[in-house]
């Protein structure tokens, strides 16, 4: 078996990492200027408002979407981030989170719609998936340095590929389950395919895709955070600093702040799909 | 019109050796050993009149949706033609077909298919919101659908929180909407309860009344089929092996098939009272004279006898004992004792209506034509006769 020379898999995917960034340097730069835009007014925004009018926005919104229970929560956990001093950092974290879930929704649902109406697409997509999700999220995390540097954008950009595919899986799914007989109602009454889809098709999937968009919630804070690892900053950025500085205390207090906002967003965004 | 000719659908993906197949005669069977491919629909041709109610029966399998599902291209057939105000729907192009469905015909589905995100007005309207047709307007004329269904009070509600007959009155009122020529009906009434169901043929056949659609009507029942068909195809394997009346197919049934479907059926609903009367062959005219009446009545062992005038109408009845008397009184005319508190019927009411008539009068029914000429009179005998499966009546 050793008589077979090395396949040189690490030097082919620097060569195409080069390549690429030659390239197509400019496309990815502009894309993550853009970006950075983005996530840099939401991260403003944020920490220009006061933060008991954030706290209390949220409240409302959680006692409006999942129940008092929840929003008595949201409000105490809240006020407990901000009291151990972890506001600007938190804020930072969410801005990161919805703008990696807005980009996630913008690429994912039509990709999910492709793979939902065509079968070549299907079989081409759902493989890459799976390698998307099983792939280690180190390994990703590097060549985005390359083209992105250090900082919150390549962060933000590993974040999105990796939380991407329960968007397009669970949209392709939610498509395909729209009841046989509701395809045959649209068709019957001639509707074309863009009359099926939004006013039949995705009003149907509607719950599945949610779903799927709660899981890509998830996965961006869980991934946010490890991203700190290239700098992206935010709670993840402390927890970071804490383990390089053996610092148990404050990697807890960032611990806890996390898992106080993935429940926040866990909960509310769960019962999206419940309501109405 | 709709005029289907040599309608095939064969399913599968290699369909031409099968076709092949078929036109050689070879069954539905040794083609699915030969080629893999599926028989839906073999060589169905027939012509449904404009406002006429043609309902397609069969058992599960023979095909029925596939060949509903063929006249709106909802399944693309394999050979043959669908031909629609001239044009041959299998062939049109896709815009075409488009419109065709838009405007000219509308499905009504076993299992409602609703949207549960609609409320009941915004159902009933869909089809005019894919036509483009403004909200104000749309919402006027599906509110007026709506109560013509009878679901007044029901527009905000949303298709869950309505009973399975409502929902199929949504589905009923969405079809209607568009004002199509067409209703395509799959089992339309088969997932709700017998007594739901026959309110809603009933109501159906109502709705036809008024508005004179032209509907194909997919069933597997044959009482469904003959309360509301006005012309009943009988499916198997594919195959049309009957079309005809509802009397035509329960009266003289073309196969063995078709004669033990038509078996258990309710024939009250199907029989009329021509198909069961007997020949009017005993009647007097005015003019005869009583004793002539009581004669003929003696002979004949008969305690009534109707009395026509010399056009064939029918002016009443007379009593034998009446006859008698003014026998012995040496009067010559029958005037005096024609009576005319007969039940009296058309030849196409139904048999079912008539039972409860025969059951307490005393005086056979007569069945008479617009005109009320005598058509013939119904008798006991020859409608038990009728009801047990034998020919009815003598003509
Ligand atoms: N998509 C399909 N692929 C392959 N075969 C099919 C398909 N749809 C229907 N068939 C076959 O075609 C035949 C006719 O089916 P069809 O659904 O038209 O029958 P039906 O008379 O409507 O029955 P039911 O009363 O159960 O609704 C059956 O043998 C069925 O198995
Ligand atoms: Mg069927």
């Amino acid at each position: 078996m050793d008589s077979i020379p090395r396949i040189p898999l690490a030097e082919w995917t620097d060569a195409l990492i080069a390549y690429l960034q030659s390239n197509f340097g400019t496309g990815t730069q502009a894309f993550a200027d853009g970006l950075e835009g983005l996530i840099k007014g939401l991260q403003g925004l944020f920490i220009a408002l006061p933060p008991e009018f954030i706290i209390i926005v949220i409240a409302i919104i959680a006692w409006w979407l999942a129940g008092k229970k929840i929003a008595i929560f949201s409000l105490l956990g809240l006020l407990f981030v901000y009291n151990l001093g972890l506001w600007m950092v938190t804020m930072e974290t969410i801005a990161m989170v919805i703008s990696a879930v807005l980009l996630c929704m913008l690429i994912g649902v039509p990709l999910g719609i492709l793979g939902a109406k065509n079968e070549t697409a299907h079989r081409i997509i759902m493989p890459i998936l799976d390698f998307m999700q099983t792939l280690p999220a180190f390994v990703y995390l590097l060549p985005a340095i390359p083209f992105f540097g250090l900082g919150v954008v390549p962060g933000v950009i590993t974040t999105i590929i990796f939380a991407m595919p329960p968007v397009i899986r669970l949209t392709d799914l939610g498509l395909k389950q729209v009841p046989e007989e509701l395809i045959e109602l649209g068709k019957s009454f001639g509707s074309t395919f863009w009359q099926m889809l939004i006013k039949i098709e995705l009003p149907l999937a509607r719950p599945t895709m949610l779903a799927g968009i709660n899981q890509c919630i998830m996965l961006s804070l869980s991934m946010v955070v490890i991203a700190s690892m290239i700098g992206a900053k935010g709670l993840g950025g402390i927890v970071w600093r804490a383990i390089q500085t053996l610092n148990m205390g404050k990697g807890f207090e960032a611990g806890v702040a996390i898992v106080i906002i993935a429940i926040i967003l866990d909960r509310i965004t769960q019962n999206l799909g419940k309501s109405r | 019109m709709i005029e289907i000719n040599n309608l095939t659908k064969i399913y599968g993906n290699n369909t031409d050796k099968a076709l092949e197949l078929l036109r050689k005669g070879i069954s539905n069977e040794e083609i699915k050993k030969r080629t893999k491919q599926v028989v839906g629909v073999r060589d169905a041709s027939f012509t449904v009149k404009d406002g006429e109610t043609f309902v397609i029966m069969g058992l599960s399998g023979s095909g029925k949706s596939t060949l509903l599902r063929c006249i709106n291209r909802l399944i693309k057939a394999s050979a043959g033609e669908i031909i629609i105000d001239g044009r041959d729907v299998l062939t049109m192009p896709a815009k075409e077909l488009e419109e065709l469905r838009k405007r000219k015909m509308s499905m009504v589905f076993q299992r409602f298919a609703l949207l549960p995100h609609r409320t009941i007005l915004d159902n009933v309207a869909y089809g005019l919101e894919i036509q483009g047709i403004d909200k104000e307007e749309r919402l006027a004329k599906a509110q007026e659908v709506i109560e013509l269904v009878g679901l007044k009070g029901w527009e905000d509600a949303y298709p869950q929180n309505l009973s399975g007959g409502m929902q199929q009155r949504v589905g009923i009122a969405r079809a209607l909407a568009t004002d199509p020529d067409i209703l395509l009906m799959d089992e339309p009434f088969s997932a709700l309860d017998p007594l739901i169901r026959q309110d809603m043929q009933e109501e159906l056949v109502d709705i036809q009344e008024k508005l004179r659609k032209t509907i194909i009507f997919i069933t597997h029942d044959l009482d469904e089929a003959l309360k509301i068909g006005d012309r009943i195809a009988l499916m198997k394997d594919g195959q049309i092996v009957q079309i005809g009346s509802p009397e035509d197919i329960l009266l003289s049934p073309a196969t063995e098939y078709v004669a033990r479907f038509v078996e258990n059926v309710n024939r009250s609903l199907a029989l009329t009272a021509s198909s069961v009367m007997v020949r009017p062959r005993y009647v007097v005219h005015p003019k005869d004279g009583p004793r002539t009446a009581l004669n003929f009545m003696e002979k004949h062992g008969l305690s009534t006898l109707f009395v026509l005038d010399r056009f064939g109408k029918l002016k009443g009845y007379i009593k034998a004992e009446d006859s008698s008397e003014l026998t012995a009184q040496g009067v010559k005319d029958l005037a005096g004792i024609i009576q005319t508190d007969m039940p009296t019927t058309r030849p196409d009411s139904p048999l079912a209506d008539l039972l409860d008539v025969m059951a307490y009068t005393k005086v056979p029914i007569a069945v008479i034509d617009d005109n009320n000429k005598l058509q013939g009179t119904l008798v006991r005998g020859s409608v038990i006769a009728g009801l047990a499966g034998g020919r009815g009546g003598d003509k």
